[in-house]
């Protein structure tokens, strides 16, 4: 048996960021992954021989800065070039490109649409940015708030009266409408609309016209890269680089990592965890144990129903995770050419969302178990950016395809490979021939991501990102600010607040929440 | 979730009748029927004063069938009890009843009751509200089949010096051997019926549990065999006289369950309803262990249940309990003039510190109405022990044959 001060479970990017900032605090921190290397879903793979893709992260557009800071990521290997990477809105006519920080500029619509995209986009960043220190902090805890808290929630409320009388209202008003009503009030441009809509519901089980639904939209602008709100880019060797760049900064914090170790059990003592079990019948002891996996694994599996009140396994159970987003991966023998585009903008986040409309009738069927006949999608072809994902000549695309619900009626090995027709078909409309390009394919549904990279539901964010899942309720009430039923036991994933997406922020928060309460 | 609808069906009946409703129709002469968790149950027979002294100087008869019934079943059976309850049923051999409670993860209290060990993986938990749903989502993680019984199992309490009396004369041989807290099977009908030296009374006594269809013919036995004895059928009435006397508490009389509270202030936890000496913080996780240790460390208890003796002979149900005649710190939750101990006596729930460290110049302010004038009674009350009422019978084994 060896003792550490921390350790962390999970070596996805969240626990990298945890156990890093541990370290460099002066703990003895051991980092625990089960598989036989960290990045967890922000990992780069090789699908087919001499293809390479992002295992689930595609495109970073929300690492914090405090992290590349804190974790002197840049020195470690980190580019953050190509972050004005262009949009895409694939239409039934021209395509609307937003180039910039999500549509600086925009062309392919009228001026008259351009300008009230403008407005409107400037209306959404200064919302967001309301929003932003919110999702930055930890979440305001109502019962015995420290002043420091305090003050931070004024800061909010104060940006939130600066921002003018009608401002604010109208920031009120929105706050928890559906997207489409928001869009609707704003713009006529089909293919924009569709574009904004599908953003919004990414990952979450929601159309458009779901209530709330804004609130997705808000979390996507509400992320930077470096120092700009709403930039996106395709990390150079894919996400793994950025996995890779966290992976050198905690060795060099002093982060012993063991890959390939499994943890079977949290060892709970009173009330209090006391370290872990690993599969192998090893235990190793700490007096903080940070988990950085997902929540109902980590209480019903690791900690078990025994050493957690009814009322922890009712609220655990009741977190909603079923994943509705596939994700494609396909070797061309060629760059495929998407109509209309111009060859430099198929570097960019390339969307089939025709309409708002289109989105909310592909997510129809997902409410009763079916995935979507003429799927909504978001593709990237990252070997245009780094041509070293993709031998030469040939081509990698890498799509996020919804909607894909997790419990798919009759089971998901009966189900792909009529979905990926219908992706096919869906791919082949905007990019013809690309069906005959096709070299190798890899299709992980929901159910393959539950499996493949441990996250129950293959929940992007190891539960549904909507306003009763987030701030203090995420994952739920008693566990919202990284710490737990469980004296000594914190949570560090995307399962707790703000969410998922490459940030970071959730396993900073939990670092710091374990200084703030552990010497 | 519907095969936990299914579970319930007591739900579709609003108004239910025990098994033992034929014999207690027959001898209602009062007519006078109240709700107990959904049963037509008699607050009294025929003479509720008369009824109570069955309970003191005879044989009592009540039916218990209404007192809500589970059988929680499996290897992990003894774990499930132990992460649901507040005591250690580790130590609870089989064979045996403890009196317990169960809280949710506020440290609030649920419900208290009874669990019996009938075997090393068989227990029976009776209480005064349904759980079914609760039981189930505790049972996630263990192996264990939790069965409501409830409409299944008839119950009924002996009660009173003679009870002993009674049940050798029905000829269950063998029951001189239970101490107060033991179980035991005995034949009946070609089946079995458990008895446990229990009840509700603080006099010596037993309950009997038997499968619903063989309940008229316990009944008739017991009656058969108890009319030299002064066996009577009672009602609530009667039997609240004699739990206040004995100082048990009522859950939704006493104190408000934390599932039926709806005010925030008005939930309990078990150190504020007298039940403290219940939570085992040594024994291992149990639901609401961290919330009560948590109140007991930070010092944010807020209540504390006490028993008053109150000058005079004014039953003082309901008062509200004062501290120097002028601030409010409680109320009177349950209240009587008791023959037996021959005081006027009283349970009362006090904000903390009162009945705690303050614990003299308490005061209750009693309201009697004497025909059409309320006559207002601002009348001294002390703080004494509970049970008020100690009778050595309750206690001894073999009984005696009074």
């Amino acid at each position: 048996m060896t003792s550490s001060d921390a350790i962390v479970i999970g070596g996805g990017h969240n626990g990298l960021v945890a156990a890093t900032l541990l370290a460099r605090s002066g703990r003895k921190v051991v980092l625990l992954e089960a598989e036989g290397e960290v990045g967890g879903a922000a990992r780069t793979h090789e699908f087919h021989p001499g293809f390479r893709v992002s295992s689930i992260a595609h495109i970073l557009n929300r690492l914090h800065p405090d992290v590349v800071k804190a974790m002197d990521l840049q020195r470690h290997g980190l580019t953050l070039e190509g972050r004005a990477m262009a949009s895409v809105a694939l239409g039934d006519a021209e395509p609307v490109v937003l180039r910039g920080a999500y549509g600086e500029m925009l062309d392919g619509v009228p001026a008259s649409e351009a300008t009230a995209w403008k407005e409107l986009r400037a209306q959404l960043i200064r919302y967001a940015g309301v929003l932003t220190p919110l999702l930055a902090r930890r979440p305001p805890d109502l019962a015995g708030m420290p002043l420091s808290e305090k003050l931070a929630l004024g800061g909010i409320g104060l940006s939130l009266r600066r921002l003018g009388r009608e401002d604010m209202r109208d920031f009120l008003r929105m706050l928890l409408m559906n997207v489409s009503d928001v869009l609707d009030e704003h713009l006529t441009s089909d293919a924009l609309r569709g574009l904004v809509a599908f953003d919004a519901v990414l990952g979450s089980h929601l159309g458009p016209r779901s209530p709330t639904s804004l609130v997705g939209l808000y979390y996507r602008l509400a992320g930077e890269v470096g120092g700009v709100p709403g930039g996106q880019m395709l990390p150079q060797g894919g996400m793994g680089g950025v996995v890779s760049a966290m992976a050198a900064s905690a060795a060099e914090a002093g982060v012993a990592i063991r890959t390939g170790t499994q943890v079977a059990r949290i060892l709970v003592e009173k009330g209090r965890s006391v370290g872990v079990g690993l599969a192998n019948g090893e235990e190793l002891r700490a007096a903080t144990i940070v988990s950085a996996i997902n929540p109902r694994t980590t209480f019903l599996d690791l900690v078990g129903s025994r050493d957690l009140d009814t009322g922890i396994v009712r609220k655990v159970q009741n977190v909603r995770m079923k994943g509705n987003v596939a994700k494609l991966h396909l070797a061309l023998d060629r760059v495929p050419d998407f109509s209309g585009v111009a060859p430099e903008d198929h570097k960019g986040r390339l969307v089939i969302a025709p309409s708002a409309s289109h989105v909310e009738r592909a997510f129809n069927p997902a409410k009763y178990g079916a995935f979507s006949p003429e799927p909504v999608m978001e593709i990237v072809l990252p070997s245009l950016s780094d041509a070293a994902l993709a031998p030469d000549g040939a081509c990698v695309l890498s799509a996020n395809v919804q909607f894909a619900p997790y419990a798919l009626k009759g089971g998901w090995n009966e189900g792909r490979p009529a979905f990926q027709k219908a992706i096919m078909a869906q791919l082949e409309r905007h990019a013809p021939g690309i069906g005959s390009s096709v070299i190798a394919s890899e299709l992980l549904t929901p159910a393959d991501i539950e499996t493949r990279f441990q996250m129950p539901g293959g929940h992007w964010h190891h539960g549904e990102l909507q306003p009763d899942q987030m701030l203090m309720s995420r994952p739920f009430f008693g566990a919202g600010g990284y710490d737990t039923p469980i004296d000594g036991l914190f949570l560090a994933g995307a399962g707790s607040h703000p969410g998922g997406g490459v940030s970071g922020v959730p396993g900073m928060n939990a670092a710091r929440r374990v200084m703030a309460v552990t010497q | 979730m519907t095969d936990r609808r299914k579970a319930q069906s007591h739900i579709d009946q609003l108004r239910l009748e025990t098994p033992f409703h034929p014999r207690l129709q027959a001898l209602a002469q009062q007519n006078d029927w109240y709700d107990w968790a959904g049963y037509k149950a008699p607050a009294s027979l025929w003479d509720e004063e008369l009824e109570y002294f069955a309970i003191r100087s005879q044989a009592a008869l009540f039916d218990i069938s209404p007192m809500v019934k589970y059988r929680i079943e499996g290897r992990d059976a003894e774990a499930y009890c132990n992460r649901l309850t507040l005591r250690d049923v580790a130590k609870l051999r089989v064979g045996r009843v403890h009196y317990t409670a169960w809280c949710d993860e506020e440290g609030h209290v649920l419900d208290d009751g009874t669990l019996f060990r009938l075997a090393g993986d068989r227990f029976r938990l009776c209480c005064q509200e349904r759980h079914l749903p609760w039981l189930l989502d505790s049972a996630i993680g263990f192996d264990v089949e939790i069965a409501e019984e409830t409409e299944t199992l008839a119950g009924l309490a002996v009660q009173g010096p003679t009870a002993f009396a009674v049940l050798c004369s029905a000829g269950f041989e063998g029951i001189e051997r239970l101490r107060p807290f033991d179980i035991a099977d005995f034949q009946h009908a070609g089946g079995v019926v458990t008895i446990s030296r229990t009840g509700f009374t603080g006099d010596l006594g037993y309950e009997l549990f038997v499968d619903a269809g063989s309940a008229l013919s316990l009944w008739d036995r017991l009656m058969d065999a108890g009319h030299q004895h002064g066996i009577r059928a009672i009602g609530y009435t009667a039997l609240n006289r004699a739990r206040i006397e004995a100082g048990f508490i009522v859950a939704n009389a006493d104190f408000i369950t934390a599932e039926h509270a709806i005010r925030a202030d008005r939930v309990r936890m078990p150190d504020e309803i007298g039940l403290g000496w219940m939570v085992d913080a040594e024994k291992g996780h149990f639901n609401g262990r961290r919330a009560i240790l948590a109140a007991r460390s930070g010092g944010t208890l807020q209540h504390v249940l006490v028993g008053l003796e109150i000058e005079g002979n004014v039953p003082a149900e309901h008062a509200i309990v004062y501290h120097r005649k002028k601030r409010e710190v409680g109320l009177v939750t349950a209240a009587i003039w008791s023959p037996t101990a021959k005081r006027n006596v009283a349970i009362a729930s006090l904000q903390r510190p009162h009945g705690d460290t303050v614990i003299d110049d308490l005061w209750v302010e009693i309201y009697a109405l004497l025909e059409l004038q309320y006559v207002k009674l601002m009348k001294r009350a002390r703080i004494i022990e509970r049970p008020f009422v100690k009778l050595a019978r309750r206690g001894a084994t073999p009984p005696g044959m009074s």
